[in-house]
């Protein structure tokens, strides 16, 4: 049983064994959303595709450098992690407090680094980290999650302040999904569910007048086709002229005459179905289904409960990109500026679902190992 | 412990697989949305996708042009020179503006019509700072192009009337469709685009329009052009021949000069109007343009009335001009014969009146031809009594007069041609014996336009055919031009040899050195000519008057003066053309009217088409004169 963790493994047989069928998956899709940003600048590598590949090279080797590390190290580092990004995060927001408006980026020279992407991987890490030392009883107390619930609501309520209703609402619903795994009783989920319905009314007064608009705005997009309607609408326009097969790369009238808004970044799922029709679209989230189905395998392969839970974390995470950024260039939900991962262009989102895929490798090459309560191993 | 472990496995298994399944289903549910968008209601949004990128611009037709019977353009289209301004290209649009005033005037009214013009729209799209430009403008704006960015010189078309003056009540002019006009067409509704409003112009505005091009653009969701998908180049109007000939209206308008008044020259075989002026005339390209509010005043105030078609809207009494149909009521009523003689002492005596002939001391023994070559009134007053007004009246009609006479333009007045039941209808009263005296030498009730008197005219002389006239060699049809069917008129049903008589009269009034209008016969040798001499009181002369010496027409006011009449016909031999000219308030028919009518008859004579051009397509020409040639 405690045969592996003696013979610590070299990176050579790290190497060996990391999943590269996961990483070319990895590089497949990141590749379809370079032919997409090509096509975005209407055939042409500047200003999106070029910046993207170089990018996501710098992103793919960390990626494996955070597989390399030692699962371990991540559980003792979980707590710091998060404690840095937090206070990123209200830095962030004194300095936009300070007068630079809804500034959600920190500008670190060479890139921008957008602190909110960074802390739902923050928040997956502390509540693993926290929930690897409870039993599933123990865990479900009530006195045990009041320390969760804060490593949750402290962010949430620093991104709500930004304002940025989107990865307030997704940090919730990791959050919920890692109290879900870790052992939180269902009658728990009840009392949450009540209380965030009777809280709607209230939360709804300190909306924004945009955020209203674009919640009036998805719930009937056709009543304003000009005014914020506009962007769903012609989105839906692109999607549903594509058609069965597509206009054919680089052919999107939609986008290509610029009747779809943000084509480069949230709405580039819209682009690529507009192109590539049905048949491309669901191809795509096929692809997506399989990188998720990945990681939710390997969170079932793994021993240690800190491994499951980040790996099981970060694939809810993935995938409530894609389904909240297809979602919303669909109509279903509202627009919130969620980005489609691995595809849209730009940099922390793209930083952030590689270092995420990077800790579920890691999960991966760490999987047989135990872990006892404190961090070491068992 | 291990057991713990197993159990938290088992539990974090159990809830990770329904969270997985969550997850699957959700992603199903994306997949269902997608077939549903990309499938199903695919060709609403192809739809919508098509309405988006394209836009349809129209191409306005060119319109067509009007021609005389020659050939002759007296309509076309003339380029039109816009100044535009496309705000994109240009820095600061109100110093541009400024620097482009020092080459063509823009008052400050303009510039900020022009400014509001430029931010209303967007930035790449044109704003007209100035159209109807002249060529050196034109020149100048090129040569300081450097100067002027974003402003640019476009060419259009617009409507112009080489000879406009001369036929602007024939041709009419264009201007902007009004509200009324709109049909949903959407070609109406593109910025300087002209309709028809009156003349020729509206008559056949229809073929003459064309039918509209249009481009298929794909644009970019802010408007801007990126390339042309498809063009369909419209049809151009088709051109309109006229029967008329430009050389002889503008003699025609010349010869009335000062004068208001009208000349109708028409083909008797054919009906075609080869003159048809009106006098004050007004320049047609002004419309073109659009009218300022004082020039509109100023033609719609003038007691001349230049803006009034008087060849088919004027209405006068015929004066002598109608005896010819009393002497043919009473000939065709057998009340005379052609040598019927009576008396004139000068007037006629009826209960307490007496009814006076213009010639104060008579023509004595008077015979029908001498009555219509010295024109005597009692004559006529004798005969108007014998055969009654509803006779006379019944006469008239057959000759066009009182009736509409289906003009192929609009504007036509039917005049008046009384009857005892009319003026019991209208008036009220019945009828007494001394109006139809009044009427039997073309006063009172009796009125007619210059068209309905060669209308007469050439019934008299065609061999009592019911010809009708027209101006153009063309009739439109749903829309479309279509060739005038030649009908050989029906007969106005009148005995020809009291036609004969009356056309032998008529030469005698120009060729009898007694004849009214002897002084003004024609004298070049080959041409001929006849006629009938007519002055129309438009006064009441009074007892008094007429004791102390009626005054001379040279002392009344303008409005008080006689109108001048003629009706003829040439030449004699071989009756082709009917002429009738009416100078309003111009006095004596003889001096006034007669000599203007000699001088286009004798024109139109030298122009005649089978003389000029032998064996020509000539419009308005049909029948025996194209076969004799």
């Amino acid at each position: 049983m405690a045969s592996f963790g003696d013979a610590q493994p070299t990176i050579r047989q790290k190497l060996l064994r990391l999943n590269w069928e996961l990483v070319l998956l990895i590089v497949l899709t990141a590749s379809i959303g370079f032919a997409m940003l090509y096509s975005a600048a209407n055939g042409n590598f500047d200003p999106w595709a070029s910046r993207q590949i170089s990018r996501f090279s710098v992103g793919l080797a960390m990626m494996l450098v955070v597989a390399l590390i030692d699962i371990r190290f991540w559980l003792r580092a979980s707590y710091p992690i998060y404690g840095l990004c937090l206070a990123l995060l209200a830095a962030v927001e004194i300095m936009g407090s300070i007068g630079m408006g809804a500034q959600r980026w920190l500008d670190l020279g060479f890139f921008q680094l957008q602190p909110s992407e960074v802390m739902k991987i923050a928040v997956i890490l502390a509540l693993a980290r926290y929930f690897h030392g409870f039993d599933v009883d123990e865990a479900g107390r009530l006195r045990n999650l009041w320390i969760p619930v804060l490593i949750v609501v402290a962010p949430i309520a620093l991104v709500l302040r930004q304002p940025d209703l989107g990865t307030a609402m997704v940090v919730a619903m990791v959050g919920g999904s890692m109290f879900w795994l870790g052992g939180a009783r269902l009658w728990q989920f009840g009392v949450v569910a009540a209380g965030v319905a009777a809280a709607v009314p209230v939360a709804w007064q300190f909306l924004h007048a945009y955020q209203k608009q674009r919640i009036f705005t998805f719930l009937n997009p056709e009543n304003d086709p000009l005014g914020s309607g506009y962007h769903i609408l012609q989105s839906k326009i692109a999607l549903g002229s594509g058609g069965m097969f597509g206009k054919g790369f680089l052919e999107g009238t939609q986008s290509h005459l610029n009747f779809l808004p943000e084509k480069q970044t949230d709405f580039i799922f819209t682009m690529l179905a507009e192109e590539f029709g049905l048949i491309g679209g669901v191809g795509l989230i096929a692809l997506y289904g399989l990188l998720i189905a990945y990681g939710i395998f390997i969170a079932f392969r793994c021993r240690s409960q800190f491994a499951r839970l980040l790996a099981m974390g970060l694939s809810v995470n993935f995938f409530l990109y894609v389904f909240i950024n297809i979602a919303m260039v669909m109509g279903i939900l509202p627009v919130v500026g969620v980005p489609l991962p691995l595809i849209s262009y730009g940099g922390t989102a793209m930083l952030t679902v590689l270092i995420g895929f990077g800790l579920i490798m890691s999960c991966w090459l760490h999987r047989d190992m135990h872990i006892n309560r404190r961090g070491g191993l068992a | 412990m291990n057991s713990r472990d197993n159990d938290r496995q088992r539990f974090f298994t159990r809830r990770a697989a329904l969270l997985a399944g969550g997850q699957l289903g959700l992603l199903t549910a994306l997949v269902g949305r997608m077939y549903y968008l990309q499938v199903v209601e695919s060709e609403r949004y192809h739809m919508l996708a098509e309405e988006n990128r394209i836009n349809m611009r129209l191409l306005p037709p060119s319109r067509g042009r009007i021609l005389d019977r020659f050939g002759v353009p007296v309509a076309v289209n003339q380029q039109n020179y816009r100044v535009l301004i496309k705000s994109e290209n240009t820095p600061d649009v109100s110093a541009v503006l400024d620097r482009l005033a020092m080459i063509i005037p823009i008052d400050a009214d303009e510039k900020a019509r022009i400014l509001k013009e430029i931010r209303r729209k967007k930035k790449f799209v044109p704003v007209t700072v100035r159209e109807f430009l002249e060529w050196e403008d034109v020149a100048r704006l090129e040569v300081n192009a450097p100067d002027l960015p974003g402003v640019t010189i476009d060419v259009g078309e617009r409507r112009y009337y080489p000879n406009g003056i001369a036929a602007a009540h024939v041709l009419g002019y264009v201007g902007a469709p009004r509200r009324e006009d709109l049909t949903g067409d959407p070609l109406l509704e593109l910025p300087g685009f002209r309709i028809g409003r009156s003349g020729v112009e509206r008559a056949f505005d229809k073929p003459l329009r064309g039918k509209a091009g249009a481009s298929q653009l794909e644009v970019n969701a802010v408007g801007r052009v990126i390339r042309e998908l498809d063009r369909q180049n419209g049809d151009a109007g088709r051109d309109v021949v006229l029967t008329m000939d430009l050389a002889l209206q503008r003699s025609a308008m010349r010869h009335l000069g000062d004068e208001s008044g009208s000349v109708v020259v028409m083909d008797v075989e054919t009906g075609g109007l080869i003159v048809q002026a009106s006098t004050p005339s007004f320049d047609p390209n002004a419309f073109t343009e659009g009218l300022s509010n004082s020039q509109w005043r100023a033609l719609a105030d003038n007691e001349r009335a230049p803006l009034r078609n008087k060849a088919i809207a004027g209405e006068y009494a015929p004066g002598s001009t109608f005896k010819m149909i009393v002497a043919l009521a009473a000939l065709e009523e057998g009340v005379i014969t052609a040598d019927t003689s009576f008396f004139c002492p000068g007037y006629l005596e009826l209960g307490d009146g007496k009814f006076h002939c213009w010639r104060r001391h008579g023509h004595g023994h008077v015979d029908l031809a001498r009555s219509i070559a010295e024109s005597c009134d009692v004559y006529y007053y004798e005969i108007a009594r014998k055969v009654g007004i509803d006779k006379i009246a019944k006469m008239a009609t057959r000759f066009g007069l009182g009736t509409d006479l289906a003009l192929d333009v609009p504007g036509e007045r039917s005049g008046l041609v009384p009857t005892k039941a009319w003026k019991r209808a209208v008036i009220g009263s019945p009828w007494v014996v001394g109006e139809t005296l009044v009427a039997g030498i073309g006063q009172g009730f009796v009125l007619t336009t210059p068209l309905q008197l060669a209308i007469m005219t050439a019934r008299m002389v065609n061999g009592g055919k019911e010809v009708l006239p027209h101006l153009a060699r063309d009739v439109v049809q749903r829309g479309e031009l279509a060739e005038r069917a030649p009908v050989e008129p029906k007969s106005i049903g009148v005995n020809p040899r009291h036609l004969d008589v009356m056309m032998k009269a008529m030469a005698e009034v120009m060729e009898d050195p007694r004849g009214t209008a002897h002084a003004a016969r024609i004298k070049v040798p080959g041409f001929s000519m006849a006629g009938k001499t007519g002055t129309a009181q438009v006064r009441r002369i009074s007892l008094r008057e007429r004791d102390g010496g009626v005054i001379k027409n040279q002392d009344l006011p303008w409005k008080f003066r006689d109108h001048a009449l003629f009706v003829g016909y040439g030449p004699i031999e071989k009756p082709r053309y009917a002429i009738s000219v009416v100078v309003e308030h111009g006095g004596g028919g003889a001096s006034v009217a007669a000599p203007i009518a000699r001088d286009v008859m004798t024109e139109t004579l030298e122009r005649d088409p089978a003389r000029l051009a032998p064996g020509a397509d000539v419009a308005g020409l049909h029948g025996p004169a194209r076969q004799g040639t």
